[in-house]
């Protein structure tokens, strides 16, 4: 569904200097499946999910979606960033159909879709608020329902629970999932959150900063619905966040340190 | 999952309250000014030629009452005339120096230093270029309450949050739409914060430009009775000039709240 091959990306910074932001990147992502890049601030991760989403072109290398170069925003893809980014003069259910004004489509043929949405995410009776009316998670769900209103079949989804309490976090975390399961959407979904990777993904590109590089894709072949609390497969779950936790930490060059096949059999 | 409870409102008792409140308090306190003012002409015998008390302005006014409802409108008219104009012209300005990131770097600077030129210098010379009449006035109201409206619809639309632009373009939203829908609505708190300041100065404005000895206007009627020593006449037209100054900035507040119930919770 996604291919990003080869893709280099190097930023002019201030004083003319040269910023190599991401090196030789290569990501497949196949037709419904969830891929998490997680890394350390500055890795890159936001600009990879930027070159996908059409927003910037990279320096050299390609992304497609569906087999079509992606060389601007696309309609089948949403968006959702770190920021609900709701406008605050807009009521929920306005802000919802945004896309579909954006679109030139017909309200009324969405509206009943957007109600959908609202009640999908717990927000049934809340079309007609204004976003300060509502919580930071609220605001968030209310986010994703806008994402989600042109039916994409690509969500994009740019640490979107970053700026929320833990708690909310995990219980928006888990709905992601369920969301995931129910929609079979194609998401690339970017997060420092090992946590939440572990929950969500079913595979997850490690990054590293400077220049940013994918250096390594983990696997993981935990059965759904997974969750934070008491479950069948605890033992799986601090394995996999064990060795994320470890190519996260570590450094590149002292492979000794990652303690690959000893735990981990993937 | 749960459905989730959304922000509780205060009960209609304490809502009502503090409306009252918020209309009763200041009302009450321009009761007891008006109050020790009246005592302190009595209890430090202050000549009424000197500084009238509350009921000579009183008194004053119902001598003339047409004569200076007349000359109020005659200010109202000019104010609002030349506030409209400004408020259309600024606008356009504003929108036309804002689509372009150069234009703004050229021209911001300059739009802040004549703001800060005072315009009310200019009026006898308004005077000498437009001539006697209700234009000059109307010019000089122009003058002095477009530049805040130019300045701040600026800053407006130049202030649209990078999320958002992250949004429009995501979307692939067309220039008109980014205006319409993202940059136009998020400028207009910031609009109505220099609407307010030039419609206090639209009324500055008018009265100066009455003070040219045009014959009509509050401007001149204050100019004419000092002229004549006729204290309480002059207090009487500033009240009135006071009464015109409230209504019109609490309409240019009656329309922000109306249009923006959104802004007093996200902008402060």
């Amino acid at each position: 569904m996604i291919r990003v091959d080869n893709v280099s990306q190097t930023f002019i910074g201030r004083r003319g200097a040269a910023v190599e932001a991401l090196r030789n990147i290569n990501l497949q992502v196949a037709e419904g499946e969830f891929v998490a890049a997680v890394g350390r601030s500055g890795c890159g991760k936001s600009t990879l999910l930027r070159l996908i989403a059409g927003l910037i072109a990279p320096t050299s290398g390609q992304v497609s979606i569906a087999g079509v170069p992606v060389h601007k925003p696309l309609r089948e893809v949403g968006m959702m960033f770190q920021s609900p980014a709701l406008l605050p003069w807009r009521s929920v259910l306005d802000n919802v159909l945004l896309p579909v004004e954006i679109f030139g489509w017909h309200r009324a043929n969405h509206r009943q879709h957007a109600h959908e949405l609202l009640d999908m995410v717990g927000l049934k009776d809340f079309g007609k608020k204004l976003p300060h009316e509502l919580s930071g998670g609220m605001q968030q769900r209310v986010a994703l329902c806008r994402a989600l209103i042109a039916r994409p079949r690509v969500l994009l989804m740019d640490e979107p629970f970053s700026a929320l309490d833990a708690l909310t976090r995990a219980e928006l975390a888990v709905e992601l999932q369920r969301i995931h399961m129910e929609l079979r959407a194609t998401i690339v979904f970017v997060t420092h959150s090992v946590q939440e990777a572990v929950l969500l993904a079913d595979r997850v590109a490690v990054m590293t900063a400077r220049p940013g590089r994918v250096r390594e894709i983990v696997s993981v072949d935990i059965p759904r619905p997974r969750s934070f609390g008491l479950n069948a497969h605890m033992d799986e779950v601090a394995i996999c966040t064990a060795r994320l936790h470890d190519l996260l930490l570590s450094n590149e060059t002292e492979p000794e340190s990652i303690p690959i096949g000893r735990h981990w059999a993937a | 999952m749960s459905t989730v409870q959304g922000r509780i409102r205060p009960p209609r008792v304490a809502r009502t309250w503090s409306r009252t409140a918020a209309i009763g308090l200041p009302v009450l306190s321009l009761l007891v000014v008006i109050a020790l003012w009246w005592a302190a002409t009595i209890v430090f015998g202050i000549r009424t030629f000197f500084l009238p008390a509350p009921p000579d302005i009183v008194k004053s006014f119902l001598t003339l009452p047409n004569y200076l409802m007349e000359q109020a409108w005659v200010t109202l008219a000019e104010t609002l005339m030349g506030f409209g104009l400004a408020t259309v012209g600024g606008m356009l300005v504003a929108v036309l120096l804002s689509a372009s990131t150069v234009v703004q770097r050229a021209t911001m600077p300059l739009l802040v230093a004549v703001n800060s030129i005072p315009k009310l210098a200019l009026a006898p010379l308004l005077l000498l270029w437009l001539g006697f009449g209700q234009f000059p006035r109307v010019v000089m109201v122009v003058l002095i309450s477009f530049f805040p409206i130019v300045v701040a619809g600026m800053a407006g639309l130049t202030s649209t949050p990078a999320e958002f632009n992250e949004l429009a373009r995501s979307l692939s939203a067309s220039k008109w739409q980014h205006f319409v829908k993202f940059r136009f609505p998020w400028a207009i708190p910031q609009i109505f914060v220099g609407l307010k300041v030039a419609v206090s100065l639209a009324l500055v404005g008018a009265v100066v430009a009455e003070f040219q000895g045009t014959g009509q206007g509050l401007g001149y009627v204050i100019v004419a009775s000092g002229t004549s020593a006729d204290t309480p006449l002059a207090f009487a037209a500033i009240s009135l000039l006071g009464a015109v100054s409230i209504a019109l900035f609490y309409l240019v507040v009656a329309v922000e709240r109306r249009l923006l119930p959104w802004a007093k919770e996200t902008t402060g």
